[in-house]
């Protein structure tokens, strides 16, 4: 009843492109985001930030603050206890919300004010005096394991190895010197890639609201209220029943709100000043005081015999982290030859600490990268040994039986189908002109399934509410609801889906992972099927016959077997109707762990142009082929591949985080840190692939993030057609691409 | 059974890329591993997965372990 | 301080209100008129979420005072649908699926409506260039593109009829 197996079936409802439910309120205004509550009596919450990217905290005075009239509560390190009971990641959050003894970072919240109004809040910051004692600072992530780079945290410090060095993942199989011994060609080079955020549109923000009994109320943009309700509650001493957390609608997260940032602080400033509190932070704070990704610098090794057949690979990569520890090597290290059948291959991911933001995940974290470095090196090899790029990848592609290199066999995957998509695609026959060139890439990432419940309830009109705890990204709201209306076999209008707050539901886990559509649609799958169940009992009851002799079928109970078979059926809206004589109130509900989540491969085709006068590089063309599994509702699953793509078009060309020899960010703003806009792109041609997850009723793969994974090597490979020269750096911005044109000429 | 070890927790048992355990959930194997490799203590709860013939379990403890499945030990993954 | 007391017009609504002479028209519309649809991106200008038109100009709120509305005509997203019946560029947009989170929507809508405005007969690329102020990190402009484009259609219909 619970078996989660792909079961193959037809689809009346799934599949098809109907209206997302939360669609009008977005395009009217009513929907309301992390900043569009408010409730009577709120302050105004501001953060003081370090403006030093690494200095001891001496002293902090807030007295003048806290006297001037407006102002209701300050807060240091000083009123927030260590209460994470030894948990080491849980104290790196509780000292990245607001420093302790330090300051790790340009940006660090050091104190937080609460005032009357903005104005009142902005003077009370100024009056708040911080000693600092300066002291020398690493962001660089090559230079933090310099002999004499500055220790970034003593206390993750160990024996034998460089302060800053966190830990190394590594991965593979096979024989690596071996392999590389067999090789007629190999290909070694050195890569980097630049700090990025992910950019979403709406600053962190909330609306904090806790009395003196210890109950709290938190309004917050988020992708997992139910994880900001554990955190916030252990930081403060609060039972975690006693929070209770609503997610707004979420302007954007790609993984950088899967982490509280100043919710903490926030509840803090609400409890100490009995008043509700409203943070929100400016695209500055967004910048300095989120979580972007990990800068890096690798080095790639491939090896090759004659014939194309890839016998050796290695790659070894530096994961920047930020001031805290995160596992983004080993996400990395596990990701880097996904694509391939490799006899011999080693990826090794480092972990390196510096004096910059505490680093969170970003759409497919860390697989980026190294593909960055794994796809330009196949691409190289590929014309040192005079063969297709397409026709290397797919000589050496990974199949169901295949070792993936991070340990398990692979079952049935869709690398293979990608590519030989884009190798029979028209775009890869579409003529190209002057200082134009193509470039393929191949991605992978990971789907993963979590904790989840879903409660779904039928109304005395029949109308269904869904009701399901992972947050809303990008639309799901509506592919969740055509699995309800699927499974029950009613109409897609008539089921309404709503994301519960966290004292509706059991916890759920966050949205991240692509996980969201994959794990609340199984969820909601036997949610439904258990109010089928109930279905067929009461209308056994109103038919007066055994619950045996009843089936479900498009929407309605039928009555089976010689006895009853003339009955007339009852209709999902008959039985409910009357529900109050055969029961009470008819519902489903499914609580789970998730597991079994598939993965998703992609295969992108990019042609551009590159100005050898300017250095630009201009997006002619894109095509994305990825597989989804099943594609619940294909304008989203559309829309992933395209936004993903998006962002790692703004990655690959324009985006990375400038710091001076002060060790501050420059370009803390969207007109320096410069994201695609509208004309830097051309249409972006999408085709899903289903090749059906054996581990999901429906087949669904997680789909959002794949997509961000090829194109930085995509376009690393299309630059160097279009004008013979290959970048090892990530931005390919104009003054890289300039240096390299001259220095080829040179 | 043999027990594969993938990445960063190798660390934890000494190097070794594969261990000999017997069980037949991944909680008694969790827990069998932890007794002979303390170091491996702190993994449930800050992050290990466990595949089985290829499908990877995050969470679900109780899951079977059939006899002659491929068994690995991976970190456990996160998403954005 | 002293207030600025300013008389406008908003959604073709009178509308009065008493605002410090710094603060900005998008801080006035969220915080002292509730209307919320207009959102904060990056308050430098740069992301055009807070995008309203100003006596028909396209503007980013955030760089407009307060006191500089007295005497003129705003418009924003909650006023482009007629009662119950939305505005062709907003029907559109929720039938190409042209939003995914929404937060840059109601401003691509000012934007595109000023766009279509000006000109109902875009090309692709005057379209492109014409949305260019506006940020959007979750479609990559492709479907919101298409939603114009349809839009643009509807409403060169609808002005035939009426001719």
């Amino acid at each position: 009843m619970n078996d989660p197996k792909y079961t193959g079936q037809d689809f009346k409802v799934v599949g098809t492109r109907v209206k997302r439910p939360d669609g009008l309120d977005k395009v009217t205004g009513r929907a309301r985001y992390g900043a569009d509550m408010s409730a009577p009596g709120q302050l105004v919450g501001l953060m003081l930030r370090s403006p030093h990217a690494h200095a001891r905290i001496k002293k902090i005075d807030a007295s003048k603050a806290e006297k001037l009239a407006g102002v209701k509560a300050v807060i240091t390190s000083a009123d927030l206890p260590d209460l994470t009971g030894g948990n080491s990641g849980l104290y790196d959050t509780l000292e990245n919300c607001m420093a302790r003894d330090r300051a790790l970072y340009d940006g660090h919240a050091v104190a937080g004010v609460a005032a009357i109004d903005r104005t009142t809040a902005k003077k009370a910051l100024k009056l708040i005096k911080v000693t600092y004692e300066k002291l020398p600072h690493v962001t660089d992530v090559d230079e933090a394991l310099n002999d004499d780079a500055p220790i970034v945290q003593p206390r993750y410090a160990q024996e034998g190895r460089h302060g800053n060095l966190i830990n190394k993942g590594e991965f593979g199989h096979g024989d690596i010197d071996k392999g590389f011994a067999e090789a007629d060609v190999i290909v070694e080079r050195s890569y980097k890639t630049g700090q990025t955020h992910q950019g979403y549109i709406e600053p962190h923000a909330c609306l904090a609201s806790v009395s003196p009994d210890g109950t709290g109320e938190l309004w917050v943009t988020t992708q997992g209220h139910f994880a900001y309700r554990n955190n916030c509650a252990q930081l403060l001493g609060m039972d975690i029943a006693k929070l209770k957390v609503t997610s707004s609608e979420i302007g954007g997260g790609f993984g950088g709100k899967t982490h509280v940032w100043m919710e903490p602080i926030a509840l803090a400033l609400s409890r100490k000043a009995n008043r509700p509190v409203k943070m929100v932070m400016s695209r500055e704070e967004v910048f300095k005081a989120s979580g972007p990704t990990c800068s890096t610098s690798m080095d790639i090794k491939i090896g090759a015999k004659k014939d194309g057949t890839i016998v050796a690979a290695r790659a070894e990569c530096r994961y920047m982290n930020g001031a805290f520890p995160g596992m983004w090597g080993t996400l990395g290290g596990m990701t880097a030859f996904a694509c391939y059948n490799i006899a011999n291959n080693q990826a090794i991911g480092v972990n390196v600490l510096c004096n910059r933001p505490k680093v969170a995940a970003y759409r497919a974290p860390s697989a980026p990268m190294m593909a960055f470095g794994v796809e330009s090196t196949i691409d190289q090899l590929s014309k040192e040994l005079g063969m297709d790029p397409v026709e290397l990848r797919l000589k050496n592609v990974a199949r169901e039986g295949t070792l993936a290199p991070y340990g398990p066999v692979w079952g049935p995957i869709g690398i293979e189908p990608t590519l030989e998509a884009v190798r029979d695609h028209p775009h890869m026959r579409a003529k190209l002109g002057k200082n134009q060139g193509r470039g393929v890439a191949c991605g992978f990432w990971f789907n993963i399934g979590g904790q989840t419940c879903s409660d779904l309830n039928i109304g005395p009109d029949g109308t269904v509410n869904l009701t399901v705890g992972t947050v809303d990204v990008g639309g799901a709201r509506a592919s969740l609801g055509l699995i309800a209306a699927e499974e029950l076999g009613i109409a897609y209008e008539d089921v309404r889906t709503n994301i519960g707050d966290t004292s509706s539901l059991g916890h759920n886990d966050t949205t991240e992972g692509s996980r969201g559509t994959f794990s609340s649609g199984m969820a909601t799958i036997f949610a439904a099927r258990k109010a089928i169940d109930v279905l067929k009992e009461r209308a056994a009851m109103m038919w007066q016959i055994p619950a045996e002799s009843v089936t479900w079928e498009n929407g309605s109970a039928h009555a089976v077997g010689s006895e009853h078979g003339n009955l007339p059926p009852l209709t999902l809206k008959d039985i409910a109707k009357k529900a109050g004589n055969t029961g009470g109130p008819i519902a489903g509900h499914h609580e789970a762990t998730a597991d079994g989540a598939g993965v998703s491969f992609a295969s992108h085709i990019v042609d551009v142009e590159v100005d050898p006068e300017t250095g630009k590089t201009t997006i002619l063309r894109y095509t994305v082929v990825q597989d989804a599994g099943k594609a619940i509702h294909p304008d989203y699953v559309e829309g992933q591949f395209q936004g993903a793509a998006a962002q790692g078009i703004g990655w690959a060309l324009n985006e990375e985080y400038i710091y001076g020899e002060d060790g501050r960010l420059q370009n803390g703003a969207f007109l320096d840190y410069r994201m695609p806009v509208c004309s830097d792109l051309p249409s972006i041609d999408t085709k899903i692939l289903e090749i059906p997850n054996p581990s999901h009723p429906y087949g669904i793969r997680g789909v959002g993030e794949t997509s961000i994974v090829p194109p930085l090597g995509a376009i690393g490979n299309a630059v160097s057609n279009a004008v013979g020269v290959r970048m090892y750096e990530v931005p390919m911005s104009p003054p890289r691409i300039l240096k390299a044109l001259d220095g080829a000429e040179a | 059974m043999e027990v594969s070890l993938s990445g960063s927790v190798r660390d934890a048992v000494d190097g070794l890329a594969s261990v000999e355990v017997e069980a037949e959930t991944i909680r008694e194997l969790l827990t069998r591993l932890i007794d002979r490799y303390p170091k491996l203590a702190h993994y449930p709860e800050e992050g290990i997965a466990v595949a089985i013939d290829g499908t990877i379990y995050r969470d679900s403890w109780e899951t079977p372990i059939p006899k002659g499945s491929e068994v690995f030990l991976l970190p456990r993954i996160v998403g954005g | 301080m002293a207030g600025v007391h300013v008389t406008t017009t908003i959604n073709n609504d009178p509308v009065e209100y008493v605002c410090p002479a710094d603060e900005s028209l998008l801080d006035v519309l969220r915080d002292n008129l509730g209307l919320t649809g207009v959102k904060e991106g990056c308050g430098t200008g740069d992301c055009g979420a807070c995008s309203i038109t100003l006596d028909g100009q396209l503007v980013c709120a955030c760089l407009v005072l307060g006191a500089e509305a007295e005497g003129r005509a705003i418009t924003t997203v909650e006023g482009m649908a007629d009662g119950e019946k939305l505005h062709p560029l907003q029907e559109q947009f929720i039938n190409n699926a042209a939003l995914q989170c929404g937060i840059c929507t109601p401003g691509f809508l000012i934007a595109a409506k000023a766009l279509l405005d000006e000109n109902p007969s875009p090309t692709e690329t005057e379209i492109r260039y014409g949305l260019a102020g506006n940020l959007c990190r979750c479609t990559g402009y492709d479907k919101i593109v298409k939603a114009v484009q349809a839009a643009a259609k509807d409403l060169r219909k609808q002005n035939k009829k009426k001719k």
